[in-house]
């Protein structure tokens, strides 16, 4: 394994199941984000698309296998992602209601404020300091997002698609290295989804070419789109890796999507297919 | 930040960001206030105690008691206001926690009368020492809170709601049962004058307390904290996703709300220089809820409007009691269960009315008043 860019981040899981019960969630799962990679998961429903970046995530603690970061052992904390540098987007949007856009945007940067309880409490000049720095880049994300002119607004009375950018602008200000984005297609039209692909080809140029992203996906289109290398799940096996192309002309993918009795090589799963 | 944006609509960012809008005041929109909030707070907080001071200037003793009554409930509906509008952890203990407040006060100070010892820092030792003990109790209940959610967390701290009084009447020798504590009354500073109305000082003392509360939370409710509690109440997954340790920020914020508690507990003690359980039943942490949620859940100003009410309301029975000659025995059931009664009807009235509540309501008024800005924000 070649040595990281040091200001990129690789992420490595290697043979890891995870079981609720007598249910197996994941069963010796192995793949890596290498810097600067974008990597989608695919797989129908229930194939542990959502058990997996939970598992990276720190929210389910894998039952066997590892996980490395840059070649070291790695314990997620869902708290201390951001810290290390990984963001994360939430299935639908998992903004908080209760804050307008901008705060929204504001609070994905939380770990990096300076200023401590105290200065809070008494408002002292580092706290607002701060606190500027902070809306100020949250402003200058929602602009570069195009969703600026939202940035008062109260998140439920926006279109679902302003939604899912403010979403994006509240993983982006923590200035991430890898970005996990859960399902950033759902729900969007073909229009936003064309946008939304070439929003993320252009993430990892955003860290200097060293951000990897991290992709789970319904939507083939996209996936086959942007993605640099395809992990394909089915019942939390890895049944199928590789380039985009290696993974559409696999039978075995062809077969899990659109069953058994398929021919192989038949045209891979349009838009949807997996919902 | 690198342009690699393609084909997104031109950016609309207005006036928001633009040097000009900084520095006009307003309300923090998307620009957010700039200056110092310290400043800001301290300025409101400056006025309104100037206010509240020229007012109880003009007012007689029993209503200068009032004043102060208010004041010192203002300290707790403040802090609990916070705990449960802006993070979302329903308390119904917070009326122990103003015992413990009060307590300790008593408590203190009977020891320095004990040993002779006097001094106009008693008061403000006392007051800060029930502050600090009342949030290391507020630490034991946060840290079970933080473990509980919605019902059961309210159910946990019922329990300590009931429990707290009862304490008092277990360990007589301590707390002297249902009799309660008795320690030396505020008086005046000698410089005041020899015949400075006494309750016009208590509810200086009190005002103090409270102003200081409020600028502590203002300014603690407009910093990154703030954010992080209200975040935490509305999606815990994404709050921790976000960086925020959810268990620790709602400890924190337990911690906070409990020590405002025990100082307007302390305060309230120091009115009246006495000490009983009966003041601090499960019935005033009914109260206390209401009055924060008629108020306006999370809005200091709301915690304003509920810190009246529950002087207003509690005051009530015995003002019509003492208007109307009533019948001996209606006058007494009257006592018992008014305030509660009107209480809970005005929550209704205002639930159904005005969800955000009292402040709710004040904030679409005026913005529906003031030309040209629309009244769409909740």
């Amino acid at each position: 394994m070649s040595p990281p860019p040091t200001d990129g981040i690789d992420l490595a899981l290697h043979h890891v199941g995870v079981r609720f019960g007598g249910l197996v969630a994941l069963d010796d799962v192995s793949l890596r984000v290498p810097p600067g990679r974008i990597v989608g998961v695919i797989g129908p429903n229930g194939a542990g698309k959502t058990t997996l970046f939970n598992v990276v995530c720190g929210f389910v603690p894998p039952t066997s296998g590892a996980l490395t970061l840059d070649g070291r052992p790695f314990r997620p904390r869902p708290h201390r992602l951001t810290r290390l540098g990984i963001a994360r987007t939430l299935q639908g949007v998992g903004l908080f209601p209760g804050l307008s856009v901008v705060e929204n945007v504001m609070a994905g940067a939380t770990h990096s404020a300076r200023a401590g309880f105290a200065a809070a409490l008494f408002g002292l000049p580092r706290s607002d300091r701060d606190e500027r720095r902070l809306r100020d880049e949250a402003l200058d994300l929602l602009a570069e997002l195009g969703v600026a002119a939202h940035a008062a607004a109260a998140p439920g009375t926006l279109p679902y698609a302003v939604r899912k950018r403010v979403a994006l602008a509240r993983a982006l200000i923590a200035r991430p290295r890898l970005l996990l984005l859960d399902e950033p297609a759902g729900g969007l039209s073909a229009e936003d989804i064309a946008e939304l692909g070439e929003l993320v080809t252009a993430l990892p140029d955003r860290a200097g070419g060293a951000c990897s992203i991290m992709l789970v996906e319904h939507h083939m289109d996209l996936v086959m789109s942007v993605c640099h290398e395809i992990v394909v799940l089915d019942f939390g096996r890895v049944i199928a890796a590789g380039t985009p192309e290696q993974v559409r002309d696999d039978p075995l993918v062809t077969e899990a999507y659109l069953g058994a009795d398929v021919p192989a090589g038949a045209t891979p799963p349009g838009p949807g297919a997996g919902s | 930040m690198t342009a690699t944006q393609p084909e997104v609509a031109p950016d609309p960012r207005p006036a928001a960001a633009s040097p000009l809008r900084r520095l006009l005041p307003g309300p923090p929109g998307a620009a957010g206030p700039r200056g110092s909030t310290l400043l800001r707070h301290l300025v409101l907080a400056v006025l309104a105690g100037t206010a509240v001071v020229l007012l109880t200037n003009q007012l007689p003793p029993y209503q200068n008691l009032q004043v102060a009554r208010v004041c010192a409930f203002l300290c707790v509906t403040a802090g609990y206001t916070v705990l449960v509008g802006l993070n979302g952890q329903l308390s119904l203990g917070h009326g122990a926690l103003m015992a413990t407040g009060a307590y300790t006060v008593a408590l203190v100070q009977q020891g320095f009368e004990e040993r002779a010892v006097q001094g106009r820092w008693i008061l403000p030792l006392s007051l800060l020492l029930a502050a600090a003990v009342t949030a290391v109790a507020g630490l034991v209940i946060g840290l079970a809170a933080a473990r509980l959610r919605g019902p059961y967390l309210a159910g946990v701290t019922l329990a300590v709601a009931t429990l707290v009084p009862a304490l008092t009447t277990i360990f007589t020798d301590l707390f002297n049962g249902e009799q309660g504590l008795r320690f030396p009354a505020e008086t005046p500073p000698a410089f005041l004058g020899a015949y400075f109305q006494p309750e016009r000082w208590l509810a200086w003392v009190a005002l103090l307390a409270a102003l200081l509360t409020m600028l502590l939370m203002a300014n603690l409710v407009r910093s990154r904290f703030g954010r992080s509690l209200r975040a935490v109440r509305d999606d815990e997954v994404a709050a921790r996703l976000a960086g925020i340790h959810v268990a620790r920020n709602q400890v924190l914020a337990f911690v906070v709300s409990a020590a405002c508690a025990g100082l307007g507990g302390g305060v309230y003690a120091v009115l009246t220089a006495t000490v009983a359980p009966g003041k601090f039943s499960l019935d005033l942490s009914l109260f206390l809820l209401m009055a924060i949620v008629i108020g306006g859940l999370g809005s200091l100003a709301g915690a304003v409007w509920g810190a009246v009410l529950l002087v207003a309301l509690q005051d009530l029975p015995s003002l019509i009691t003492e208007t109307f000659t009533l019948p001996s025995g209606l006058a007494q059931r009257l006592e018992g269960n008014l305030a509660l009664a009107v209480f809970g009807l005005i929550l209704i009235v205002v639930m159904l009315v005005a969800p955000g509540g009292l402040q709710g309501a004040a904030r679409t008024l005026t913005a529906r008043l003031r030309p040209g800005r629309p009244a769409t924000r909740r």
